[in-house]
């Protein structure tokens, strides 16, 4: 209680949101027009996958140039054993969550030893690698991908074949990968990554052991973008390498900083108005990718702070 | 062990690292020296690639075509920094791959805009279209070979530029040491501009040379940029010597591998899954290099001085 | 007899052929306020650097508390119990002046891996960051963000940093650097107060500050001790006057 008075975390933006998110299935029940609902579902799974990588870049500054590698691993954790018939949604999560955190534990513990530009670098040909990787692999289609043919089961509760169910279990999956974020950030442990964030040296000199304590939310920051991975692949019926193109983790990182970097809500906004920017520009010409590209730049130019700093300007958001 | 193969692959693989070079000079140098990452530097290895296209068209001669697209590059190069890149030194590296990702966004829709979707070849005159018997019995494409000598010009013309005139000693000295430089009251801006100028028309000669292969196409720089990034890290930002090793390995390594991996591995492994693992493992060689490297050294084979 | 609770021996580092340290021995005793003065250029924060651990020697051998700490890294260090402020100041910017001192402080109770309980309700973790900044004059001003800070309260909460990890020695790299008379006798007050429970290394170039403090003095030129002892017997060292005279004038600067 005493956080809601004092922080003035109250946050109009994001309450609104979450409504329309919430009574979007409604509204396409009513008019039979599910072209929304698809839009949505995207944007929220690219605002999952946005929330775990804004965990390294924007509250840990670690850049990762190669986040949409989790994604990738994530779909084909859900495409390769339906490949093989094996619809269990239980088992296909935990293995994208697990397949990504081993990943992103080899390709971290490297990754970390170096610094600045090299990070980014590395990083993005770690995503490069694991990109080869599944092109040559001519078992799961390769440079084609794989069509999945049935979505994720969870025994005989429910599954993922309908649309709104598949809405619901995304729209829950966001909110509570944002309440995982806010609370990990706001624990000791968060503590640690934004002071190294911060002053790395210090943090050493004061007693910590950086390197490991980044590797950890390097890890965690992987396993939850893998999640995000299995959902897409869900969403999409289809993987394929494309997934984990080195400009899809340039996309993420766009959404990251467009929303705001290392707020919390950033990510939510950014995916938003990539995805609906997206959608508007490229109905308006076929040369939309050139205004994205502007708008890039100038974002970098005169807008670092994102969204997030927009609407704490004029008081939308804490 | 076929003899002519492997001497082919090998040239093969020296054409393609000393193409990487071409790319991974100016990155490092604009790297090193102004601290800035560019990953639109394939976009201007795809522009060279059409402006020569069209100009051997208008011209009738890919000779006189490449002779006017290099200084078109190079100008094209001039006005982006002067206009964009230059605004963004003072950012930080996030900045710099946001920004330039950007560009390479609005770069790849310009292209599609003036020549449209499809991919443009650029035909070769007949006195680089044949083979030729570099020894007995081992014939190697006319063209590859003289990308190889061009290659190698290049190269040495840097060496030579860098390390024994003036210019080149204020940009070694800028690769090492940005203060000094600056503190000794040379005008950075120019010099600025002149050494983007020049990554972009070695960017774009590399983009040339490779098109009439390959045929100039809308993306055709956002793979290769990502190895030339791989190979400035292996080198060691800001290091030309460097640059040049490290695109030479991984040209060879990435082409090797690619033809003889299989083989290599069948003496190890059952034929069946050497046949599986080959293509993945030697698709992933370079980059499997790169990071063993950068685990023992953290800063690449020649890392930077003084910073 | 005190303890030794620090002790240097033959202790090299160089630079590219400049030599930082050379062939320094030294010992601090538990309890003691060792004062390290030299003009500058006498290799007293690349001493700091390779007690803290952020840097490692070429040659020689750090004993702290016995124990073998030559090439063990900063945080190591900071778990046994060596704590240092920054000549220059090295803050947490961004973060809330409370926030840094408990990052301190949580990094010695040994329960940083907690994922989900928010540190910012934790009343031992914020009870004992209190504690700390009441310690050098900071209290009050807990919830200020670390950039709206004076010069003079970054300097206190370096200290109270230093603090915060319960160290048994203390490294102060010059806390008084760039300070005006008013705030540098604030410090001065809190030295004072300190060094009655703490064993402090202290590097300073205020020789009226040293004097006032120190229960011995080491003095440092290129890198080598040429005297130690009691402030007055290095008040009166010829050797010390020379170095001194030869570089930077007199010894009461």
């Amino acid at each position: 209680m005493r956080n809601l008075l004092t922080r003035k975390s109250f946050n109009f933006a994001f309450i609104i949101s979450v409504g329309l998110l919430a009574l979007l299935p409604l509204y396409v029940e009513m008019t039979g027009d599910d072209f929304y609902l698809d839009l949505a579902n995207r944007l929220m799974i690219l605002a999952i996958a946005a929330v775990s990588l804004n965990l390294i870049l924007g509250h840990g500054g670690m850049i990762s140039f190669g986040h949409a590698a989790y994604l990738g691993i994530g779909a084909y954790s859900v495409g390769i054993p339906a490949y093989y018939e094996i619809y269990d949604g239980l088992f296909q999560i935990i293995t994208a969550v697990f397949v990504s955190g081993v990943f992103a534990l080899l390709t971290g513990a490297v990754s970390l030893r170096t610094k600045g530009v090299y990070f980014i670098m590395i990083t993005m040909a770690f995503t490069q690698m694991a990109f080869f990787g599944i092109v040559s692999i001519e078992e799961y289609g390769g440079d084609d991908g794989l069509v999945i043919d049935t979505r994720s089961t969870f025994g005989n509760f429910f599954d993922l074949e309908d649309t709104v169910t598949l809405y619901y279990f995304v729209f829950v999956s966001l909110l509570i990968s944002l309440f995982i974020v806010k609370r990990i950030m706001e624990s000791r442990f968060g503590m640690v990554i934004s002071g190294s964030k911060s002053n790395e040296r210090r943090m050493q000199s004061i007693g910590y052991n950086t390197y490991r304590y980044k590797l950890v939310c390097y890890v965690l920051s992987g396993c939850l973008c893998g999640y995000a991975g299995a959902l897409l692949g869900n969403f999409t019926n289809f993987i394929s390498p494309e997934m984990m193109d080195w400009t899809a983790s340039g996309e993420l990182i766009f959404m990251v900083l467009l929303g705001g970097s290392g707020a919390l809500l950033g990510p939510l906004w950014g995916a938003a108005s990539f995805v609906l920017l997206e959608e508007w520009l490229s109905s308006i010409t076929t040369y939309w990718h050139f205004f994205f590209g502007a708008l890039l730049i100038l974002v970098v130019l005169f807008a670092r702070g994102g969204i997030d700093g927009l609407l704490s300007k004029i008081g939308l958001s804490k | 062990m076929d003899w002519v193969l492997i001497i082919t692959q090998l040239l093969n693989g020296l054409q393609l690292g000393l193409l990487l070079f071409l790319l991974a000079s100016g990155l490092t140098l604009v790297f090193g020296i102004m601290d800035f990452v560019n990953l639109a530097h394939g976009a201007l290895y795809m522009i060279g690639a059409y402006f020569c296209a069209s100009l051997s068209e208008v011209t009738g001669s890919f000779l006189l075509g490449i002779a006017i697209a290099i200084p078109v590059t190079a100008a094209a190069g001039a006005i982006l920094e002067v206009s964009i890149i230059r605004r963004l030194y003072s950012k930080d590296h996030l900045d710099h791959v946001l920004a330039t990702f950007g560009l390479i966004l609005c770069f790849d829709t310009m292209v599609h805009f003036f020549w449209g979707p499809e991919g443009k070849a650029i035909e070769l005159p007949a006195f680089l279209d044949g083979r030729l018997a570099i020894l007995p019995g081992v014939e190697f494409p006319t063209f590859r070979l003289s990308i190889i000598l061009a290659g190698l010009l290049i190269a040495f013309g840097l060496y030579f530029i860098i390390s024994h005139t003036k210019t080149g000693m204020l940009i070694r000295a800028g690769a090492s040491n940005r203060q000094m430089v600056s503190a000794h009251g040379i005008d950075i801006k120019s010099l600025f501009t002149i050494v983007f100028a020049v990554g972009a028309a070695m960017a774009g000669f590399a983009g040339m040379m490779i098109s009439p292969i390959t045929e100039a196409s809308i993306g055709m720089g956002n793979e290769i940029i990502i190895v030339a990034f791989v190979v400035i890290i292996i080198g060691g930002i800001g290091s030309i010597k460097g640059a040049f090793l490290a695109a030479i390995l991984v040209g060879l390594i990435d082409t090797m591998g690619r033809s003889f991996l299989d083989t290599l591995l069948k003496i190890i492994v059952s034929e069946e899954s050497a046949e599986t693992a080959a293509p993945a493992l030697s698709a992933m060689a370079i980059y499997i290099l790169m990071a063993t490297i950068l685990a023992f050294r953290p800063q690449g084979l020649f890392p930077p001085k003084g910073r | 007899m005190r303890q030794t609770i620090l002790s240097i021996s033959n202790l090299s580092k160089t630079f590219g052929g400049v030599v930082a340290t050379d062939d320094l021995s030294l010992d601090v005793e538990q309890g003691e306020l060792h004062a390290i003065i030299g003009p500058n250029g006498a290799g007293k924060t690349t001493l700091i650097a390779q007690l803290s651990g952020e840097i490692f020697p070429d040659n020689g051998r750090i004993l702290f508390q016995n124990k073998n700490i030559t090439m063990l890294p900063p945080f190591k260090r900071s778990h046994l119990g060596i704590a240092r402020s920054f000549q220059i100041t090295s803050l947490m910017q961004g973060m809330d002046v409370i926030d840094n001192v408990a990052l301190a402080t949580q990094a010695n109770d040994g329960h940083a891996y907690k994922f989900w309980k928010p540190a910012r309700d934790d009343r031992d973790l914020r009870q004992s960051a209190i504690d700390a900044l009441k310690e050098v004059g900071l209290e009050g001003r807990e919830f200020e963000k670390v950039q709206n800070l004076s010069h003079g309260e970054h300097r206190q909460l370096e200290i109270a940093m230093a603090l915060a990890t319960q160290p048994h020695l203390l490294l102060l790299d010059e806390p008084m650097a760039g300070m005006g008379t008013e705030e540098g006798d604030k410090i001065l007050k809190i030295l004072q107060k300190l060094k009655k429970r703490k064993t402090i290394l202290l590097i300073e170039h205020d020789m009226d500050v040293v004097f006032a403090l120190a229960d011995r003095i080491t003095v440092l030129v290129y890198g080598r001790a040429i005297a130690s002892g009691s402030p007055q017997s290095i008040k009166t060292d010829e050797r010390v006057r020379e170095a001194y005279l030869g570089t930077e004038g007199d010894l009461n600067c």
